[in-house]
């Protein structure tokens, strides 16, 4: 049985835990709401982007001449798996369900006879894949130092991506993130991105025919490259507000159990301290008796 | 016949403006072109520039990189890679920006790139210059 001095101090130490998660609860929480803002501030743009490529996709995307990032190179033997993960920990199962998935999609792909190709963002799927995966790891990006995602920053990725693509490095490249669905859940997803799919070919609405300034095909070609960087900046920022929505439901369980612990911890206190007086009371009590 | 459109600037990272306008003056890949409401529908590329835009409230400029604009009868859309409203920019942005296209067009030398596209980063450097002429900074 413990004594009291161990119990109160566990006590102590829990009760810091607990401001500790309550502390970084409450910063994730103010995080995610910046974070969503961000998400739907972007959530124009990537619209409209989408519904033109549609449009010029659908146009030019079945001929021979069409861009290779839209047609693809004709083969899918090399295969590239950009896992986004997060930089920091305590949030979750967010860095491994999205390393589980990645894992699962490189196993497979391995068993059909692909070659696998792994670029990470973010320390802790890097972590997390080292084991099984380390001999494909081809790159690693940095975003530790990145206080706020910015266009930027996806556009150094796709640029990465970009060169080796034209290097033929790989034929088909899928990105893995969580997609924030709300703060509870957040999906895994793996979305490909070379050669890109633009389907949802909900751009006939407008209906409208569009005169093309240059030519469709040469705008189409100034725009798949950038249309790598939208998708990739998407993908980081619905990762960024998935990161702290798991981290803030992750905090609020952690805090709840560290209170139900104190909570424990405190009776099981009040109890020994009770049985220690009633003790030292028996002892009084017997020895004046003896007298 | 209407006279004013709607009229969306937006980059990746956040949406500018999104007002009824007259009319807009873009710096297209080809030329600049101001595009009116019942503009025939139209989708061409941009160059760095000055985005001029006439609204019943007034002229208000905006520095764009890249991107692309979306014109129709009614409605136009530009996607920018980077738009800065004009009264925000200042040297220190531009020179950024000079910056990075002059970095953008020595790569492409050193790297030996086929001739048009150590041409394309030399325009970008030109039109970058010529935008800090065209502000007089």
């Amino acid at each position: 049985m413990p004594s009291l001095k161990d119990l109160k101090n566990r006590i102590e130490s829990v009760k810091s835990t607990r401001k500790i998660t309550k502390a970084m609860q409450m910063v994730a929480a103010a995080k995610l709401r910046r974070a969503q803002e961000a998400a739907e501030d972007s959530r124009p743009y990537t619209k409209r982007f989408n519904a033109v490529m549609a449009g010029l996709a659908a146009s030019v995307g079945g001929s021979d001449s069409a861009p290779k990032l839209l047609r693809g190179t004709g083969s899918d033997q090399v295969q590239l798996l950009i896992v986004m993960t997060s930089e920091r920990g305590l949030c979750g199962g967010f860095n491994a369900n999205i390393s589980k998935l990645a894992r699962q999609k490189a196993q497979e792909l391995k068993a059909a006879g692909k070659t696998v190709k792994i670029l990470t963002v973010g320390k802790k799927g890097r972590d997390a894949l080292r084991r099984d995966l380390a001999d494909d790891f081809v790159g690693h990006v940095d975003l530790s130092e990145v206080k706020r995602i910015g266009y930027a920053n996806a556009q150094d990725i796709a640029k990465d991506i970009l060169t080796r693509f034209d290097a033929g490095e790989f034929d088909v490249a899928t990105i893995f993130f969580a997609e924030f669905v709300n703060v509870v859940t957040q999906n895994p997803t793996a979305l490909q991105i070379i050669p890109a799919s633009y389907e949802g070919g909900e751009a006939e609405e407008t209906s409208a025919v569009y005169d093309y300034e240059p030519s469709e095909e040469a705008i189409l070609a100034d725009l798949l490259p950038r249309g790598v960087s939208t998708q990739i900046f998407s993908a980081l920022l619905e990762n960024g507000a998935s990161e702290q929505g798991a981290r803030m439901s992750a905090m609020d369980n952690a805090t709840r159990n560290a209170g139900e612990m104190i909570d424990k911890l405190t009776i099981e206190f009040n109890r020994s301290r009770q049985a220690v007086i009633t003790n030292e009371l028996i002892e009084i009590i017997s020895g004046a008796e003896a007298l | 016949m209407a006279d004013t459109m709607q009229f969306d600037l937006v980059s990746p990272e956040r949406s500018l403006a999104s007002l009824q306008v007259n009319a807009v003056q873009i710096p297209g890949a080809e030329g600049d072109m101001t595009a009116m409401p019942m503009h025939a529908p139209t989708i061409t590329t941009l160059r760095p520039g000055v985005l001029r835009v006439e609204s019943s409230q007034g002229t208000s400029e905006y520095v764009v990189t890249g991107g692309f604009a979306e014109i129709s009868a009614e409605a136009l859309s530009v996607l920018a890679e980077k738009a800065i409203p004009m009264d925000e920019m200042t040297r220190a942005h531009l020179d950024e920006l000079i910056e990075d296209a002059r970095n953008m067009y020595k790569t492409a030398q050193d790297a030996e790139q086929p001739h048009d596209i150590v041409e394309e980063a030399a325009k970008l450097l030109a039109d970058m210059e010529a935008l800090g002429t065209h502000m007089s900074l």
